[in-house]
């Protein structure tokens, strides 16, 4: 007698695996996507749902960053709690009155202004602001100090989004804003951070006048290639006066992937 | 500015300007409500309604929602407005109009030479009033088809753009995606890959590696690389063989100054591409995204409704004879579109404003993490545009698009469409998925269990 036959088909293309996080070669019920990847599915939504509600945790994020000598201040946008700041995305650009009364303060401190001002923002998930922010800073800085770049206190700003960056950016007389900012999360990657890069940040600037590095996480961009990519973008635009859709990321790509090599062509 | 209003058993609503009216009779969703513009309850937003239906089609042509000599967007389609095209519903209307497209004599022919002749505007207007049933009727009698390396858009068709992105640009992650991919019918709107960034250098090399693969296995599909605009022009002026060139872009002069874009660097980069003549079956070069909230989130929405913006996009987009054009519905958020319900709404107002403008819709059916929508969410609104006859969707991995983090169809939702109605890819692309043996031979769509032969040979060397 026959052995009943299994009612999914598995796809002979397993070993591409190796090369990719993306859902491939889940099989099929039919045409259909199989119980077991479905239900799996249904759990990562779960968990990056989840994601997008955990609160940014601000004392270690300090801590951290003055143990390495930098002056912290923590801000809050004018989006008072999480469900705000999901609808009202005005209010996560500009920082709340106090913020700004405060920043105002500190910026009065320091005449002649910065070279550039590090802006740290919770975003949409602040898992990528705690596993990231301070490797990368520590790769990029490290880069800037070198350079004799005249860097601003570290700005953390609670419900931030990109934009929020502006406003810091102008009122401690930043020359170039960049901002650390936790990416909407993914199914597979509830910890990806972005970096938006603005020269002569003002408020009312537009994405167009920005530079983005995004998708820095432990499984994606490292954080030394992204300080190396942002470190080359700052200078540009130093020596540029811009930043945005004018200026290219030209830094060098690595040998691999600038060759295009792959499985499929070549052989 | 005119003002207008409704009176009902006593109570008489008024309306501002055209602007407000329109803005106060779009069904419920958050951006409106965030610009501050939304009606201020259900009821208010149904005299809207009625008193939008009593709005004459032509009024549209006289007073401009956005000023003509403000916006660039509003002077394209002022000038380019066809009154010859127009005739035939010019004494309507927008109730009568809405009632004329559900008619018998709107048909495929009559709704193709009409195009022309209908400002987005109108269009928007008429979706306003309409039920989910009538936006599906009326677009499934809308037919565009648009060529480049086969024929997108036929009757019966249901193709997918193939969306292999990877973190890092990886090759042979791309690669991997793109076998998942064609393994299970897709691709023939495009094989496009959104790149981590926008380096010059990085591009150029996807670029050549999508040609190599393309060409390779003898595909008949498009690749687009999803870079900005100027960066394609920079690759194709460095002799990169690009096939499509894709943009972002919005319904306002402002908006699409905030993506870095106007009318004439489109022109400039569709020149660029058609000068390539890559195109073997015809010359719609261009790929061009949208999605209703682009002009708000840029602060360059003057007050106009989000869905308004959104079909002033398409005006745009048809202008460059663009192979393909697809609202990002779920992308933006839940501060433009809340939730599921309001999600689905948009997508098929969206595919139903572009298909009456003569664009070849297609739609990213999608949802972020952050947005009230699930699964089932995107099941709705797939089967829905299905039937509408969307002209492609996307196919992502198991849904999961690991570089962009947002979840959109999936290569098996896309076969799920194909197989409850009976829809089939591109000619040329099913004759291809046959001979290679992805399809078994024969009149249904049935996959292959094993591997077809030249790609067996690729994946023999890996371990």
């Amino acid at each position: 007698m026959d052995r009943p036959k299994n009612p999914t088909v598995a796809n002979p293309w397993q070993a591409l695996r190796q090369f990719t996080r993306a859902r491939i070669a889940l099989g099929r019920a039919g045409t259909s996507l199989p119980t077991g990847p479905h239900l799996e599915f249904q759990l990562a939504h779960a968990r990056a749902r989840d994601a997008v509600h955990h609160p940014l945790a601000i004392e270690p994020l300090r801590k951290a960053l003055e143990q390495r000598g930098r002056e912290v201040i923590a801000l809050h946008s004018a989006a008072g709690d999480r469900l705000i700041y999901l609808q009202r995305p005005d209010q996560g650009r500009r920082l709340d009155l106090d913020s700004h009364r405060r920043l105002e303060e500190r910026a009065s401190r320091s005449r002649g202004g910065f070279d550039a001002a590090f802006v740290i923002a919770d975003g949409l998930s602040a898992f990528a602001i705690e596993e990231n922010a301070v490797p990368f800073l520590d790769a990029v800085l490290a880069k800037l100090d070198h350079g004799g770049w005249r860097i601003a206190p570290m700005v953390i700003v609670e419900q931030g989004r990109v934009a929020v960056g502006d406003e810091v950016g102008q009122v401690l007389d930043a020359e170039t804003v960049a901002v650390l900012i936790g990416e909407r999360p993914g199914l597979s990657s509830p910890d990806s951070m972005g970096i938006y890069l603005t020269y002569k940040p003002r408020v009312g600037a537009t994405d167009a006048q920005r530079n983005c590095i995004s998708n820095i996480r432990r499984e994606g961009m490292s954080c030394e290639l992204a300080a190396h990519k942002l470190d080359y973008l700052m200078s540009e635009a130093r020596r540029r006066k811009l930043t945005g859709v004018k200026l290219k990321d030209e830094s060098e790509a690595p040998s691999a992937i600038a060759a295009g090599k792959n499985f499929l062509i070549g052989s | 500015m005119t003002a207008y209003s409704h009176t009902l058993g006593g109570r008489t609503q008024r309306f501002r300007s055209l602007k407000d009216l329109m803005a106060k009779a779009s069904p419920k969703r958050s951006g409106d409500t965030l610009a501050g513009i939304a009606a201020k309850d259900d009821e208010e937003r149904v005299l809207a309604q009625m008193a939008l239906a009593e709005v004459p089609l032509k009024t549209f042509l006289s007073e401009a929602l956005i000023p003509y000599e403000q916006d660039e967007v509003t002077r394209l389609i002022i000038d380019g407005h066809d009154a010859a095209a127009f005739t035939p519903v010019a004494h309507l209307t927008v109730g009568d109009f809405r009632d004329w497209l559900l008619s018998d004599a709107a048909d495929e022919a009559t709704l193709a030479a009409l195009a022309p002749g209908l400002t987005p505007e109108m269009a928007a207007a008429v979706s306003k009033i309409m039920r989910v049933q009538d936006l599906i009727l009326v677009a499934q009698k809308c037919r565009v088809v648009t060529r480049f390396r086969n024929t997108i858009g036929l009757k019966g068709r249901l193709s997918t753009r193939l969306q292999p992105n990877h973190p890092t640009d990886d090759p042979s992650g791309i690669a991997a995606g793109i076998v998942d991919g064609l393994m299970y019918g897709s691709g023939d709107a495009v094989i496009g890959v959104n790149p981590a960034t926008d380096s010059v250098a990085a591009v150029i090399t996807l670029i050549h590696m999508l040609d190599a693969i393309i060409t390779q296995y003898e595909i008949p599909a498009q690749s687009c690389v999803l870079t900005h605009v100027t960066t394609s022009i920079e690759a194709i002026n460095r002799g990169a063989p690009v096939d499509l060139v894709f943009q972002s872009i919005a319904g306002t002069e402002s908006a699409n100054a905030g993506f870095g874009i106007n009318l004439r660097i489109l022109e400039e980069a569709r020149d660029a591409a058609r000068s390539l003549k890559r195109g073997a079956a015809g010359n719609n070069v261009m790929y061009f995204e949208t999605g209703q909230g682009s002009a708000l989130s840029a602060n360059a929405h003057h007050d106009l409704d989000q869905q308004t913006c959104e079909a002033r996009a398409y005006a745009v987009a048809r202008k460059f004879e663009p192979l393909l054009v697809n609202t990002v519905v779920g992308f933006i958020g839940p501060e433009y579109l809340y939730d599921g319900g309001q999600i689905v709404r948009a997508g098929l107002e969206d595919h139903f404003c572009g298909k009456l403008l003569g664009v070849p819709m297609g739609c990213d059916i999608c949802y972020t993490n952050h947005a009230e929508a699930d699964q089932n969410d995107m099941d709705t609104l797939l089967t829905l545009l299905a039937v509408a006859g969307v002209t492609y969707i996307m196919g992502v991995p198991g849904s999961d698009d690991i570089m962009l983090n947002y979840q959109s169809t999936s290569f098996h939702d896309a076969l799920y469409a194909r197989r409850v109605l009976g829809l089939r890819p591109a000619p040329e692309f099913e004759a291809w998925l046959q001979n290679v043996g992805v399809f078994e031979r024969g009149e249904a769509l049935r996959l292959s269990e094993t591997l077809p032969r030249p790609f067996q040979r690729a994946l023999s060397s890996l371990a």
